[in-house]
């Protein structure tokens, strides 16, 4: 709800949104630019009187002086019977330039305010205005949301990066563009009358005047008090008429000045309504301080960028789901799928199921897990469909789930089914799915069918589940699974580098980029940094899909799009069908193409700041390790103390990226390095490499630092068991660092 | 004497205009070229002191910006009483403006003016832009404005 109170006006408006902020940050160069160009005295260094008797010591037939929001001082005379304007020094009336205001500004004020459109665009701006306050609220409010509580609002940004971009310039510019649309929506409202406005309360002009010989301007007592700060326009009385008069208007009220005696013959205050009012303007336009104008005009020059990013989120999020024709709404289905995700894949045995239970005359909504409704007021069956991630956790569209679950009534119960999807490999198999059936079933809820596990993604399997599903809900159910087709991108290899057959450790650091990246257009992709490879970090996984098997398997990256390269690191397994396919690969053999496809993996990055990481890892768990310490450098903001902790077999033979580690401790991207080789003389494991450094890891801990493991579950477990062992000294543990974001494995 | 006479003719203009003899008077209002919006205007009839005596038309949709018209509202004390019904759109560059009044007898050839103030968003204000008699002699001939307004003719 929350979200899409975000993203359908923004969808809505982006582009309309794109041409009001440009020409709103255009526009707040103007009072800067009229500043930059006046002489502004201080306040109390000149009175409007002084000014008043310079300009006209220099302009003789000075018709109106006026002093603009920005501080620039004009005059308006008559030469030759032409009206005329000058920026004039407030120090010595002496001419700076001619006024001219600029009709390009004065074309972009129009576009800004009503499109060049008049009324209707003017009420286009409001209603524009109105969609950002919208936007500005609901984004922050999905932040709070999504960092986990208000507390967590600056907290690191995960995710990719578009998200992180957008994310990222919103929270620094969300204040500037909440300002700017306020105040716009407040002057449109005005404008069309939806508020009443606040008059100025005017001065009345004066019943009868001494008609006297006029006084020289620099004396008249009235003018004297005034501080030129505060003057907003002087009328001169004209030269002929002994009845004229001044009439003054500042900053606080509007008067009448006699020419003879200089007294005050009348006087007003505009009323504090209305000087509310016209504040509310000049904070608009930037009037009143040129320099939070100058703040506002950044903020929303990020506007375009917001709308950008913004929309490539949505479409990416579009694009990961698959489509679902007639999903029911939540409140109006009778059945409802739910779905924890990571790779997506589960997706397809949902969009299965759905097209199914359609089929047969059910209304179903299927929707990710994260989406539990508090209640579904049609619903008689709940069926979850939820994959794991990692050792046993929720998966990505599943984090919210249990927590959300906790908070539904008893009353709003459903009866349920569930099906775990996993690899039988991993120790951790469907452990989330398991997790899932233990909650349900100590909540009481009435179970339909045993929880289904469904090893790699086997059609049999859960077609049988479909079947004895058919069964107790009286339906035939047969559903035939046909994996989803993933849009994957074909690569040729770069280059490889090999490693560790000496000690039957068959490894290769391989780089690879786009097929396609001939072609007609080939140079201007070049010219333009396009490399065809689609955008990932290091730290997401590539998934490659041997020949013949639509299965992928997955695997760190090293590098970053970027980079134009796209680097991993692959132990040769025995009757491994992946990895002695990439391993047999030759460099630039066309016809050896991969098919392969970004999984994002945005939980497995270094956290924003400066804190120190220590990174992990055993044989090719060093890829997005590598990845990481490779982008670590000195000129980002968040560089952080690196160090790196790595298993291999023999340093003659499998250590890899040797030269590129010993070179980075020269350039500081890299603190500290340890190695651990188990074979040769001086063995050990990379844990006895922690444990002998325990003080340090401690130290490193203490500051704040983060762990990052990557490798073999095995190493991993016997990482955390020697890592629980240097904390408890701290009170710490590795599941409390979890916890916290602190501790993360990448594992396989 | 002779104002006493106007002010009593004046009066009577205003609280019986029905039984008041009146002429109808066309009063055209032609702008220059200049750059910027639609130009507001006050079109209103002062005595040959240039005391301000009544409204005859304001060019221009938003009350609140009336009090730039400087000397109009100086004498109006920018009352809605003393414009009601007598509004109506801004007058854009290089357009004229052409209005039929009716204005009694008694203002006709006894000293009192036309006059036209005027405004323009972010640019300035032209006390007595352009300035008229209301003659018989000087009915029909063009008056130069030193504003906004390129002319200004009263025809009686």
């Amino acid at each position: 709800m929350l979200r899409r109170l975000h993203s359908l006006p923004g969808l809505f408006a982006a582009l309309f949104l794109i041409v009001l902020a440009t020409s709103g940050a255009v526009l707040s160069l103007s009072p800067a630019l009229e500043r930059a160009v006046a002489t502004v005295p201080p306040s109390g260094a000149a009175s409007v009187a002084e000014v008043a008797a310079r300009v006209l010591a220099q302009y003789p037939a000075t018709e109106q002086i006026e002093r603009l929001p920005s501080g620039a001082v004009l005059v308006y005379f008559s030469q030759d019977g032409n009206p005329a304007a000058d920026i004039v020094d407030p120090l010595t009336g002496i001419r700076i330039s001619a006024y001219e205001p600029s009709p390009i500004f004065a074309w972009i004020k129009d576009l800004h305010r009503s499109f060049l459109l008049d009324d209707i665009g003017r009420g286009a701006a409001g209603i524009l205005a109105l969609l950002m306050v919208v936007m500005c609220f609901s984004g922050t409010f999905l932040l709070a949301y999504r960092a986990g509580g208000w507390r967590h609002l600056f907290s690191p940004i995960r995710g990719t990066g578009s998200q992180r971009l957008h994310t990222q310039i919103a929270r620094y510019a969300v204040l500037g563009l909440l300002v700017s649309s306020l105040t716009g929506v407040w002057m449109s409202a005005i404008r069309f009358e939806l508020v009443t406005e606040a008059e100025e309360v005017e001065a009345l002009f004066p019943e009868e005047v001494s008609g006297g010989t006029p006084t020289p301007v620099g004396t008249l007592n009235a003018l004297r008090a005034v501080d030129l700060q505060d003057l907003h326009q002087l009328v001169f009385p004209f030269p002929d008429d002994p009845n004229d008069v001044y009439s003054l208007r500042t900053h606080q009220g509007s008067g009448y000045i006699d020419q003879e005696t200089g007294e005050l013959l009348s006087y007003s205050d505009y009323g504090s309504a209305a000087s509310l009012q016209t504040f509310i303007v000049e904070l608009h336009t930037g009037e009143a301080f040129w320099y939070v104008g100058l703040i506002l005009g950044l903020a929303v020059l990020m506007v375009p960028v917001l709308s950008v990013t913004g929309v490539l989120i949505w479409w990416q999020r579009r694009r990961a789901l698959p489509r679902l024709v007639g999903n029911t709404s939540a409140q109006s289905a009778d059945t409802v799928i739910l779905v924890g995700s990571e790779t997506n894949t589960t997706w397809g045995f949902a969009k299965t199921l759905h097209d199914g239970l359609t089929a047969a005359g059910y209304h179903v909504h299927t929707a990710p897990m994260n989406r539990l409704e508090k209640q579904y007021r049609k619903a008689r069956r709940l069926f979850i469909l939820a994959a794991t991630y990692g050792d046993g956790a929720a998966p990505a569209s599943a984090t919210q789930f249990l927590d959300k679950l906790a908070k539904v009534p008893d009353s709003a119960q459903l009866p349920w089914a569930v099906l775990g999807f996993g690899d039988r490999q991993f120790p951790s198999f469907c452990a989330f799915a398991n997790e899932v059936t233990t909650v349900l079933r100590q909540r009481g809820w009435p179970q339909l069918l045993e929880t289904e596990l469904i090893d790699r993604q086997s059609a049999q399997t859960f077609e049988r589940w479909a079947a004895a599903l058919g069964n107790t809900i009286n339906t035939p159910l047969t559903l035939r699974h046909v994996p989803l087709r993933r849009r994957t991108t074909a690569l040729l290899l770069t280059e490889r580098e090999d490693f560790g057959v000496e000690v039957l450790a068959p490894t290769s650091i391989l780089r690879f980029h786009a097929a396609k990246r001939g072609g007609p257009l080939a140079a201007l992709r070049r010219l333009l940094g396009w490399s065809g490879l689609p955008s990932f970090e290091a730290g997401d996984l590539v998934g490659i899909l041997p020949p013949g098997s639509d299965i992928p398997r997955f695997y760190s990256l090293a590098s970053a799009s970027r980079e134009g390269v796209l680097e991993i690191c692959v132990r040769r397994q025995e009757r491994g069908v992946c990895s002695s396919f990439l391993c047999s690969l030759q460099p630039e053999q066309s016809g050896q193409e991969v098919r392969a496809f970004i999984q994002y993996n945005p939980l497995f990055r270094p956290a924003r700041g400066k804190q120190p990481v220590i990174l992990i890892g055993a044989g090719t768990g060093i890829a997005p390790l590598v990845g990481f310490i490779r982008h670590n450098r000195s000129h980002k903001r968040s560089q952080h103390p690196m160090y790196l902790y790595w298993g291999g077999r023999s340093p003659q033979s499998d250590y890899l990226y040797e030269r590129d580690l010993q070179s980075w401790l020269q350039d500081d991207r890299l603190t500290g390095l340890q190695t651990a080789f188990s074979r040769g003389g001086d063995r050990a494991y990379v844990q006895d490499k922690l444990k002998a450094d325990a003080v340090q890891v401690r130290a490193l801990l203490e500051q704040g630092g983060q762990v990052l493991v990557c490798g073999g579950r095995n190493m991993a477990a016997d990482v955390a068991k020697a890592m629980d062992e240097i904390l408890a000294p701290l009170s710490l543990s590795v599941a409390g660092l979890k916890a916290a974001g602190r501790y993360l494995e990448d594992t396989y | 004497m002779k104002k006493i006479l106007a002010t009593l003719g004046l009066l009577t203009a205003i609280t019986l205009p029905a039984l008041a003899e009146a002429r109808e008077v066309t009063i055209t209002t032609e702008l220059n070229a200049y750059r910027g919006d639609g130009a507001y205007l006050a079109i209103y009839v002062t005595d040959a002191a240039g005391k301000y005596q009544r409204t005859l038309h304001i060019a221009g949709g938003k009350s609140k910006y009336y009090k730039h018209l400087l000397d109009w509202a100086r004498g109006s004390g920018g009352k809605a009483s003393e414009y009601d019904g007598m509004t109506g759109a801004s007058v854009s560059s290089g357009d004229s403006l052409t209005i039929k009044v009716d204005v009694d007898d008694a203002l006709i050839d006894a000293g009192y003016l036309v006059r036209v103030d005027s405004a323009v968003e972010d640019q300035r204000e032209h006390r007595i832009d352009a300035e008229a008699p209301l003659t018989t002699a000087g009915s029909g001939q063009a008056v130069v404005g030193k504003g906004y307004v390129k002319s200004l003719t009263v025809t009686l």
